[in-house]
């Protein structure tokens, strides 16, 4: 783990971060990945990755229309809207 | 009539004959949250028409509810409809859901009154509920310290009988370890058997919401009406739902209980250990059978849980993006990138520890790590379910401590994550089988602060669970006892 595999990270997360916490969470993970890196003992060769921990069954229904939410509903939390859409700055890139 | 002395059932009761009204059990509860909340800053928001709502319910025939004018408090990871639900952070700070979280309509059906929603650890992550954006959550027994984490509001509240009951979520303790930290019963169940529908996710293979409650026939009550299959959830179980609170039994004789060898070996505080070993012989006491059950993959299981936890969140979490709801960062009105859009407005709307987490959890999901991270992480997983397997093919329930110690002071580990981290030793491998614990108040360390035992049982099997908690309760040193600051 070093600055520049942190960065890269931060660029991923689309997380802009100030120099201060970049070098704070460089350490920091560091660290912590440092110490859960020690599972790499533990054999696991022809176990399967377990994703969710209970069976799951599907769920049949009809295909039926449902109305949940109206437009204004869903919109009420927005930054910004106009009419039933949802209102952003220009982006150039 | 006291109502702080009865059982929810008892209340349902008084309140279904007229002894009490809706109204005056919540004015009750809201005039105790005016006077101890600035103390304890559990509640973040109250719910304005609290009293509105129940004067209507007694207008109306409550013969046929479970939970009838019974005022409680919800974590505020769970949706409410028209009462802001923030995750305790900043990023969410005026978010106003449109619905109902699938176990907030089922409280309502039963007649339950929301008081407010309860401070918490910022999506939940942390372990002492200093990671608020909305500051920390002091301990009722202690106000210096921690009430435990993620739902340290739901605990506080409880434990200052601040609500009836409340709701907390448990990804990786967060119910059990500050239930244990409060003095109040903390019960995770089985993934499945709660909808998670409307509860703001965090790390969705381990997140499940549960009851805090005064003792363990509350919890037997409020599982059986927050469980069930919901199409909204499409991990939720189709099992028929037991009457929890009716099959509860206190008679555990020859009922085979495993104890954590784990936890024998060392490591524990001395309270913690005699809370133990006073917890072994209640239930030789009660007739149960004790035998030493060992899981050797534990001391793994925080490494394994913090990976899984870190990359699901972080894939949660991209929705926190500025355009459709939550906050969105002062932006250039002449134009800028998509990726400073996105990159300030969540640089600027999380906090600390959330960050940190994302960021753990796009590294190891990054190509080129995710093989030696996140999917070694998944394989182990299995590997601690089958230990789980094993174990449960020799014993019921599985005893252990909640949390290696009692409460911490406030500020003592936040400046050292891993060592916050390693807190939750105990309490994730349950999550990481998707089995279901109960956290049972015991006894009261050197300096009057509580300490709770962890069961562990089969996935839903919760009756086992909740019987043996009953017969552990019988023997508590806590119940006797309140909080420092009533």
């Amino acid at each position: 783990m070093n600055s520049e595999s942190i960065k890269k990270t931060a660029q991923l997360a689309k997380l802009a971060l100030s120099e201060k916490e970049l070098a704070e969470v460089t350490d920091q993970l560091g660290l912590i990945l440092q110490h859960f890196q020690k599972i790499s003992e533990i054999p696991t060769d022809n176990i399967e990755p377990l994703l969710t921990p209970t069976e799951i069954e599907n769920f049949w229904r009809e295909d039926v229309v449902q109305q949940e939410l109206s437009p204004e509903e869903i919109l009420q939390n927005a930054p910004l809207s106009q009419g039933h859409l949802f209102k952003v700055p220009p982006v150039v890139g | 009539m006291d109502p702080l002395k009865l059982s929810l059932f008892e209340l349902n009761k008084a309140v279904q004959q007229k002894k009490i009204s809706c109204l005056e059990l919540t004015e009750f509860f809201l005039k105790r949250i005016e006077k101890l909340n600035p103390q304890l800053n559990a509640y973040l928001a109250m719910n304005l028409k609290a009293k509105e709502q129940a004067k209507e319910l007694d207008q109306k025939d409550l013969s046929q509810f479970k939970l009838a004018g019974l005022p409680m408090g919800i974590k505020d990871m769970l949706c409410t409809k028209d009462l802001k639900t923030t995750a305790a952070s900043k990023i969410l700070e005026n978010f106003i859901p449109p619905y109902d979280a699938t176990l907030v309509k089922k409280l309502k059906k039963q007649g339950v009154v929301i008081l407010g929603k309860l401070n918490q650890d910022e999506f939940a992550m942390g372990s002492s509920n200093e990671n608020s954006y909305f500051g920390a959550v002091k301990n009722p027994w202690n106000l210096e310290f921690v009430p435990g984490g993620s739902s340290g509001g739901s605990a506080a509240a409880q434990s200052a009988k601040l609500a009836a009951a409340t709701i907390g979520t448990d990804t990786g303790g967060s119910i059990r370890q500050p239930a244990s930290f409060c003095g109040v019963v903390g019960l995770k169940p089985t993934y499945g058997r709660v909808s998670r529908y409307g509860i703001i996710a965090f790390a969705s293979s381990l997140d499940q919401a549960g009851p805090l409650t005064a003792n363990i026939e509350d919890a037997a009550l409020m599982l059986e009406v927050i469980a069930g299959h919901d199409p909204m959830d499409a991990t939720t179980s189709q099992k028929k739902v037991p009457e929890f609170s009716k099959n509860l039994t206190r008679d555990i004789k020859g009922l085979k209980v495993g104890i954590l060898a784990e936890a024998l070996q060392g490591g524990l505080h001395p309270d913690v250990e005699k809370s133990l070993q006073s917890g072994i012989e209640a239930l030789k006491k009660e007739g149960a059978e004790i035998f030493e059950v060992s899981l050797p993959l534990l001391k793994h299981s925080i490494s394994v849980y913090y990976l899984i936890a870190a990359s699901e969140a972080s894939s949660n979490l991209a929705r926190y993006d500025g355009v459709r709801f939550g906050y969105r960062a002062p932006m250039n009105e002449s134009g800028s990138t998509l990726d400073e859009f996105y990159s300030k407005t969540r640089g600027q709307g999380f906090g600390k520890e959330v960050k940190r987490r994302i960021m753990m959890g796009t590294y190891c999901l990054s190509s080129g790590y995710i093989q030696a991270y996140y999917e070694k992480a998944c394989r182990v997983r299995r590997l601690v379910l089958n230990q789980y397997n094993e174990a449960f093919k020799k014993c019921d329930v599985i005893l252990s401590p909640v949390s290696a110690n009692p409460a911490f002071k406030i500020e003592e580990k936040i400046s050292d994550p891993l060592q916050m981290y390693l807190n939750d030793l105990f309490t994730t491998s349950t999550n990481l089988a998707g089995l279901p614990g109960l956290s049972v108040p015991f006894s009261l360390s050197q300096n009057k602060l509580p300490i709770g035992l962890q069961l562990t049982a089969k996935a839903f099997d919760e009756q086992t669970l909740l019987n043996v908690g009953l017969a552990l309760e019988r023997n508590s040193l806590v119940k006797t006892e309140n909080p420092h600051v009533i």
